[in-house]
């Protein structure tokens, strides 16, 4: 079989993949007050691995993400639910968020909130299933 | 006049969907269905663009970025499996 030549599938993807991996944090930082969040973040993440996935092939992604995406989805579970439990302990009840208003020295005056970490949890889960599927269902029989 | 323009151009759209639709349904080969889907993916973001100048919001544009990263990667998964018969490869150099 001869060989396949796509190299305007690569340089395409080259370049798209950046833009939407830009896209995928702007959505998970954007999930605060805007659309956004960490499930959809994590889609689009997904959505980028897998558009890597179909241009080259898994071996050579795999040799440069070194993650195995079961123990990513754990993981990110294990946040999720660690963050909800951090409210208890502060004598609050489950899930509890608290924000505040600091001073960064780049981004000026910005509101931290305690969900982006419970969000971050909810993108490595998203994410690791996501490619977990992908993944199961391109295998060889 | 600039809202009856923008409704006439949604019908317009409807109708190209519609066209889409049948060619997705009735297609005699995989190809033209592949096509359809594409033509219906761009029909779709035009729309959600003239929609969100209706009403004067700018919270769809992020809606029509991500339609328009799926449509692009459904297609190229399309593509891949109707060249190759398989759509993620193992290892590329075999």
């Amino acid at each position: 079989m001869k060989k396949p030549n796509d190299i305007i599938l690569r340089a395409v993807t080259n370049v798209a993949v950046v833009i939407i991996l830009t896209f995928a944090v702007y959505l998970f930082f954007a999930g605060h007050h805007n659309p956004g969040g960490g499930f959809i973040g994590g889609l689009a993440f997904a959505a980028a691995l897998t558009l890597l996935f179909l241009t080259y092939d898994i071996n050579s992604i795999r040799a440069n993400f070194p993650f195995d995406f079961k123990v990513l989805t754990a993981v990110g579970v294990l946040i999720a639910v660690l963050t909800g439990v951090g409210g208890i302990l502060f004598d609050q009840p489950f899930l509890f968020q608290a924000f505040d208003y600091f001073d960064l020295p780049i981004f000026g005056k910005t509101e931290l909130a305690t969900a982006v970490l419970f969000d971050i949890g909810v993108a490595l889960a998203v994410i690791g299933t996501a490619m977990v599927i992908i993944m199961t269902i391109s295998e060889d029989r | 006049m600039i809202e009856s323009l923008l409704i006439v151009a949604l019908c317009f759209l409807v109708l190209s969907i519609l066209a889409a639709v049948y060619r997705l349904i009735k297609g005699p080969s995989i190809p033209d269905r592949v096509q359809a889907l594409d033509n219906i993916g761009v029909n779709i973001i035009a729309a959600i663009a003239i929609i969100s100048i209706f009403m004067r919001t700018s919270a769809f544009f992020s809606v029509m970025l991500l339609l328009g990263i799926l449509s692009f990667i459904g297609t190229i998964a399309f593509a891949r499996f109707l060249e190759r018969g398989k759509v993620i490869e193992s290892d590329r150099n075999e």
